[in-house]
């Protein structure tokens, strides 16, 4: 049986004037990459943070293991990596050195062969005793996550991994998730602006927006390029809204957002879907389908609406 | 008139006989001090030197003191730092009777210590001499001077007071307190660096009065065995 | 908290600013000696100007023991700037590096993690105050030799037995060792409230001098608030070097004039370290890392 890794209620953070996170709930299955997905500014790294005790909630509960996080820290973050945004460490020591120093510090005794396989994983072997400082953007990211994986972690989370990094390095980034997920079988969290980085990715998805979750769900249900929200805009909504709750459609409508009518269904049905519309003397001002998740994530985080369109 | 110019005129020739006849007297005394000073051609000697002045905390220290004929005077302190008065200390009478050219007048007779003593004030001739006035407490008894009180040109005015015992026949002291005046201390906090209030001396300092005292127990003496100058230097 | 505490000292002494300290009181030293060494003469004449109108003083007073005090009362003034450049910047430093949300996220305690920087703070005050030693105490009386001290109080003088001034040092350095530690625990508590070390360092140094000049200044106004000060408590290491003195004048070898300032001062300095660090404990574990 799957273990619950992360279990999040009603988590919630305030500061002075502003509501970071809102009464968020998530779960993490051992095995999940999950998707942490907003904008910039959405509550992302906040959560991240009070995940890993760097931020104390205002309310809410965390579970990490099935333990509470503030009275089992040392013992959950024993078996936590992470890179929280761009990773800093010690520039006036060398690669080698800080991840000696950082093992120290997670509790590992970790021998020089050791500390070098490390390094070896994320590609920075060849540079393992140059000092920091002399190192490229991508270089300190690979260091970073070489770090959060020295002590074997059940759990990794990435805030923004592929942050400043060019396309390769993206692309190392992305291939590395999928080693730790598929061979090492890690449970990995990771946090994203771009949806395009998590669709890739990500076995689960979180959208958050202001600090509220806007869709949680399935990457395969909500990334299936075979479904599509379709946007229906009509002379008379009202009437238009009752017949098509009388009708074959009633089961794909999903709840109005504004003046806006819409439906979830197999893109193949379009058509069907307009003959029926004017056969049913709904005069159509616009139909606007949505070919994949981005422009959904795109207009409904700058919208600030809460739609529970994608969760059965 | 003529009568009573004549009566005057004997009265003075009378004082001055008188006075002739007076620093003679005295003139012989101190000669016969000096007589038994000089016995000591030269002396080394261990001792004790404790400086009392209101302003200073000092240890005792010990000291070897060097003499030799006939004013060579020497404190030597085995280690360590020594505060003596300004002009050091001339813990020595020799020196003071080796002055010449002087006149010594007697000014009567007082008790010092419990001996009786006569008071004998020797007057430099020397207008360039450093002391201007020495007056002497001597125990005509046993030739020890007990006391002396010099008023120099430099350095003010110092008292000793001699305290005699297995060597008095040589007219070495046991002990001499050396007595002077000192000048109040204040230093500014740019040269001690302590900016806080300071502490003010102990009340009993202060009752001390002005004046320094430098005390000088001797424990033994080696007489007449020679020194070599440079000691001196 | 062992771990801990080597991993620090590893990250302070690896660290090329923590050596600025040292180089400092390396030279500040060597060029006071130097002068001395040179000119020491003429320096005695000068101090001992008023005295010698009636005093003559004899013996070697330019001495190592004597040296050693010019220069502790010279640099335990600076020394807190320098012991600031470390212990304002060891929070601080950490999150101005990005490396203190790191850090967090280990399976170590906060409390745990502040002790650990604290005490690695106070033993490089320790080594630096060794050093110290070193060069004032025993360069200097390599260099000028040993003899009694004679000091220059604002209203008197005291002149100290060479055997019995050594364990004096040992006292005055340890006590200034616990100064300085205060000076840490200040720098340490103002360095959780930024996020680059000069505002804390700067803070810290500015702290110092203001209240070294109010501990210093005889005015009324001020002397209420005095004793409250740790700068005025700082300098209470000079305690060791007067002497009590029997009804005869004579010091007494072994003795200290005010030992119940040294004590007073000693549990005022160690109150403020305890507040500061005990302060720093509670900011910290509450505080929200958001560097």
């Amino acid at each position: 049986m799957m273990q619950q890794v992360i279990e999040v209620t009603g988590l919630t953070k305030e500061f002075k004037n502003i509501t970071a996170v809102n009464d968020l709930s998530f779960s993490v299955q051992e095995g999940d990459v999950y998707g942490f997905l907003g904008q910039n500014g959405a509550g992302k790294s906040t959560t991240i943070r009070m995940l890993l005790t760097l931020i104390t909630p205002t309310k809410g509960n965390i579970e990490l293991f099935g333990m509470p996080l503030h009275s089992y820290r040392r013992e959950i973050l024993q078996q936590v990596g992470a890179v929280i945004e761009k990773p800093d460490v010690y520039k006036y020591l060398s690669a080698y050195e800080n991840l000696k120093l950082f093992a120290r510090l997670s509790g590992v005794k970790v021998t020089e062969q050791k500390l070098m396989q490390q390094l070896d994983m994320v590609g920075l072997a060849a540079r393992a005793k140059d000092k920091v400082q002399t190192y490229s953007q991508g270089m300190k990211q690979r260091l970073g996550i070489a770090i959060a994986l020295v002590h074997d972690p059940k759990l990794i989370i990435l805030d923004e991994p592929t942050n400043g990094l060019d396309p390769q390095g993206i692309a190392d980034i992305r291939n590395l998730i999928l080693h730790l997920s598929r061979e090492m079988k890690k449970t990995i969290v990771v946090s994203s602006h771009l949806l395009s980085e998590i669709e890739q990715v990500a076995t689960k998805v979180l959208i958050i927006d202001q600090g509220k979750k806007i869709i949680e769900g399935e990457s395969a249900e909500l990334f299936d390029p075979a479904q599509t929200i379709v946007e229906l805009t009509t002379v008379d909504n009202v009437f238009s809204l009752r017949q098509l709750e009388e009708s074959r459609w009633q089961q794909n409508l999903q709840p109005k957002r504004g003046d806006v009518l819409l439906l979830k269904l197999d893109r193949k049905l379009i058509p069907q879907l307009h003959r029926d519309l004017v056969n049913m003397n709904i005069e159509v001002l616009s139909l606007q389908p949505r070919h994949s998740l981005e422009d959904y994530f795109l207009q409904v985080t700058s919208g600030n609406q809460h739609v529970d369109a994608f969760t059965n | 008139m003529m009568k009573k110019t004549g009566k005057i005129i004997l009265f003075l020739f009378a004082m001055q006989a008188s006075i002739m006849l007076n620093a003679q007297d005295m003139n012989v005394l101190v000669q016969k001090v000096k007589a038994k000073l000089d016995l000591v051609d030269d002396y080394v000697a261990d001792g004790k030197m404790k400086t009392d002045v209101a302003f200073i905390k000092a240890p005792i220290g010990k000291i070897k003191i060097f003499f030799k004929k006939p004013n060579l005077f020497k404190i030597k302190r085995d280690n360590g730092i020594s505060i003596l008065p300004k002009g050091g200390v001339s813990v020595n009478m020799s020196s003071v009777i080796a002055m010449k050219d002087y006149v010594a007048l007697s000014a009567g007779e007082t008790i010092v210590d419990g001996t009786k003593t006569r008071i004998v004030k020797l007057l430099p001739m020397n207008e360039n001499s450093e002391i201007i006035l020495t007056t002497m407490y001597i125990d005509e008894t046993n030739l020890l001077i007990r006391k002396a009180i010099t008023t120099t040109k430099e350095n003010g005015t110092y008292e000793m007071q001699l305290y005699y015992g297995a060597y008095a026949n040589y007219g070495l002291p046991d002990k001499v307190i050396f007595t002077f005046n000192t000048k109040d201390y204040k230093m500014p906090k740019g040269i001690t660096l302590e900016f806080e209030d300071g502490d003010k001396p102990t009340e009993a300092d202060k009752l001390r009065g002005r004046k320094g005292k430098v005390e000088i127990t001797y424990s033994s003496y080696i007489i007449n065995k020679g020194i070599d100058i440079a000691v001196f230097k | 908290m062992w771990t801990l505490l080597q991993i620090e000292l590893y990250k302070i002494f690896r660290r090329p600013r923590t050596y600025i300290a040292f180089v400092a009181i390396t030279a500040l030293i060597t060029i006071v000696q130097l002068g001395l060494k040179v000119d020491g003469k003429e320096y005695a004449a000068f101090v001992m100007a008023d005295l010698s109108n009636t005093l003559q003083i004899d013996g070697k007073i330019i001495n190592g023991y004597f040296v050693c005090y010019v220069l502790l009362q010279l640099l335990l003034v600076h020394v807190p700037l320098l012991i600031a450049l470390i212990a304002a910047d060891m929070i601080s430093g950490e999150a101005n590096m990005g490396t203190l949300r790191l850090l967090i996220t280990k399976p170590i305690s906060r409390t745990q993690f502040i002790l650990a920087k604290f005490f690695a703070a106070t033993i490089y005050t320790i080594l630096l105050l060794i050093w110290l030693a070193i060069l004032a105490l025993f360069l200097s009386m390599w260099i000028f030799g040993t003899d009694d001290m004679f000091l220059l109080k604002n209203n008197y003088a005291v002149q100290i037995e060479n055997a019995d001034i050594f364990w004096r040092y040992g006292g005055a350095f340890c006590f200034a060792a616990l100064a300085m530690t205060a000076v840490a625990a200040l720098g340490f508590f103002l360095s959780q409230f930024a996020e680059n070390s000069i505002g804390p360092i700067v803070a810290t140094m500015s702290i110092i001098v203001f209240f070294t000049i109010l501990s210093t200044m005889s005015i009324p106004i001020f002397n209420t608030i005095k004793p409250y000060l740790f700068t005025t408590h700082m300098v209470a290491w000079k305690e060791f070097f007067d002497v009590k003195v029997n009804a005869g004048n004579e010091t007494i070898r072994g003795t200290i004039q005010r030992p119940d300032r040294i004590i007073n001062s000693t549990l005022i300095l160690l109150a403020h370290i305890v507040f500061f660090v005990g302060a720093s404990l509670y900011v910290f574990k509450k505080k929200d890392v958001l560097s």
